[in-house]
């Protein structure tokens, strides 16, 4: 049995909209993903000791509220200090353009805004995830 | 792999979420380990928590893990999803009603995927008890699905299994399926800040004057997660239980019943893969479907076959 895609799907800060989010989850899950969801409200802390607890390769941040650059790069930093460096980090939301190389920068290797087809972000995860 | 072990006995929670991995891939050093995992478990109270979907489950154990902790206990928790048998993939959001518990590190919490193609609950999940007991978790506590046969499989894992109900089902006693209820050792009427809850509890209580067979007495409690009420009723009849078992020495009845059914699970799961994975089975049991549905062959006979090479 090959091993499963354990993807975390979090939702940093004050933004209370997770539709999307649980959309990309369900795709995920469709695309045979194990996926945890963390619900709405989450600090950086919660989530990188989540990710830690639950062994994720991949972790998903949904943000439409514009406080990307703190909170996505809180994660990034975050986890850096906690070693774990293999961890694929993936960001989606409402994310200007210009915004995406600081994110990539500082460890966000897919940002994937509105309109993005859901599959797009399965073959992105699938080819980048860190085996 | 022995660096990794030593630090998940020491409770190291890296260690211990990647053990569980490995575990659940399968690999084989880790499945070695669990020689050594094995010896050192057998203390943590084992606590299953069951119950229709939408009861409270997860509300229900963060509001005891809370307690728990007040009480300086170290907790593990497992909660269980299904798993599609069709994408394989699973969505695990037992996790949201925890969140509050994240940033301690005195509680663990993993979620899992139900994987089996049984159904029930995969034997990764006796492995997992048996890592979270041997790194030092005094309290086990293990939330399963509310459909299919993890339910009534969760009485062979736990030492305490909990049974929750809601208000509100109609006639939610007549039509829970067999099995649930008999496996109680303690039933929890959740939501109890909703009307119906007294017809709950008597339907519980009828049935049990029907059925009752044991010596003891099951409690029945009635729990509001919403408004935190009846968590310290029920953590005492926990622990009353737990007094119950080891008084008539029955925690050794129920450890050898969890290591039965682990032995059974994994000796399942290894023939289940000798015979559809391997590639030598699969061939011939592709052609032995064709002549059945061709009915030059019926099932039995076809079955008689490949049982026939593997006992040989």
């Amino acid at each position: 049995m090959e091993r499963k895609i354990r993807v975390l799907i979090a939702k940093p800060g004050l933004d209370g909209h997770d539709r999307g989010a649980k959309i990309v989850a369900r795709a995920l899950r469709d695309a045979g993903m194990e996926v945890i969801y963390t619900g709405l409200h989450q600090t950086a802390e919660k989530i990188v000791k989540t990710a830690i607890q639950e062994d994720v390769e991949v972790i998903g941040l949904s943000l439409l509220s514009g406080a990307h650059m703190t909170l996505f790069v809180d994660v990034a930093n975050m986890l850096k200090e906690n070693e774990m460096n293999d961890v694929l980090i993936v960001g989606g939301g409402i994310i200007p353009e210009d915004d995406v190389p600081a994110l990539k920068k500082a460890g966000i290797s897919g940002v994937f805004g509105p309109g993005t087809r859901v599959d797009e972000i399965v073959r992105f995860i699938i080819e980048n995830v860190k085996r | 792999m022995n660096n990794l072990v030593s630090k998940v006995i020491k409770g190291n929670t890296r260690a211990i979420a990647q053990m569980i991995t490995l575990i659940e891939n399968n690999d084989s050093d880790a499945i070695d380990a669990m020689k050594e995992i094995h010896k050192k478990s057998g203390n943590a109270h084992v606590i299953g928590i069951t119950g229709v979907m939408g009861s409270g489950k997860s509300s229900l154990i963060f509001e005891l893990a809370y307690q728990y902790r007040k009480q300086g206990k170290k907790i593990g928790i497992i909660a269980v999803d299904p798993t599609s048998p069709f994408s394989g993939g699973a969505f695990l959001g037992d996790r949201v009603r925890m969140m509050e518990l994240a940033t301690d590190d005195d509680v663990f919490i993993r979620s899992m995927g139900t994987h089996g193609m049984l159904g029930g609950l995969a034997s990764s999940v006796f492995d997992v008890v048996e890592i979270f007991d041997a790194a030092g978790m005094d309290i086990i506590l293990i939330e399963t699905v509310g459909v299919g046969q993890a339910e009534v499989d969760i009485v062979k894992i736990a030492d305490t299994t909990l049974v929750v109900l809601v208000p509100g089902l109609g006639d939610s006693i007549q039509t829970i399926k067999a099995g649930l209820m008999e496996i109680a050792d303690i039933f929890v009427v959740n939501k109890a800040d909703k009307t119906g809850v007294e017809q709950v509890v008597a339907e519980i209580e009828s049935m049990l004057d029907i059925s009752s067979k044991s010596d003891r007495e099951t409690p029945i409690v009635t729990t509001s997660t919403k408004k935190h009420l009846g968590i310290s009723e029920l953590v005492s009849e926990i622990s009353s239980h737990r007094n119950y078992l080891k008084k008539e020495k029955l925690i050794e009845v129920k450890r050898r019943k969890r290591y039965e059914a682990e032995l059974t699970e994994i000796i399942k799961m290894r023939l289940m893969n000798l015979i559809f994975d391997e590639s030598k089975f699969k061939e011939r049991i592709d052609t032995l479907i064709d002549q059945i549905s061709n009915k030059e062959l019926d099932p039995y006979s076809a079955a008689d076959e490949i049982l026939g090479k593997i006992l040989k």
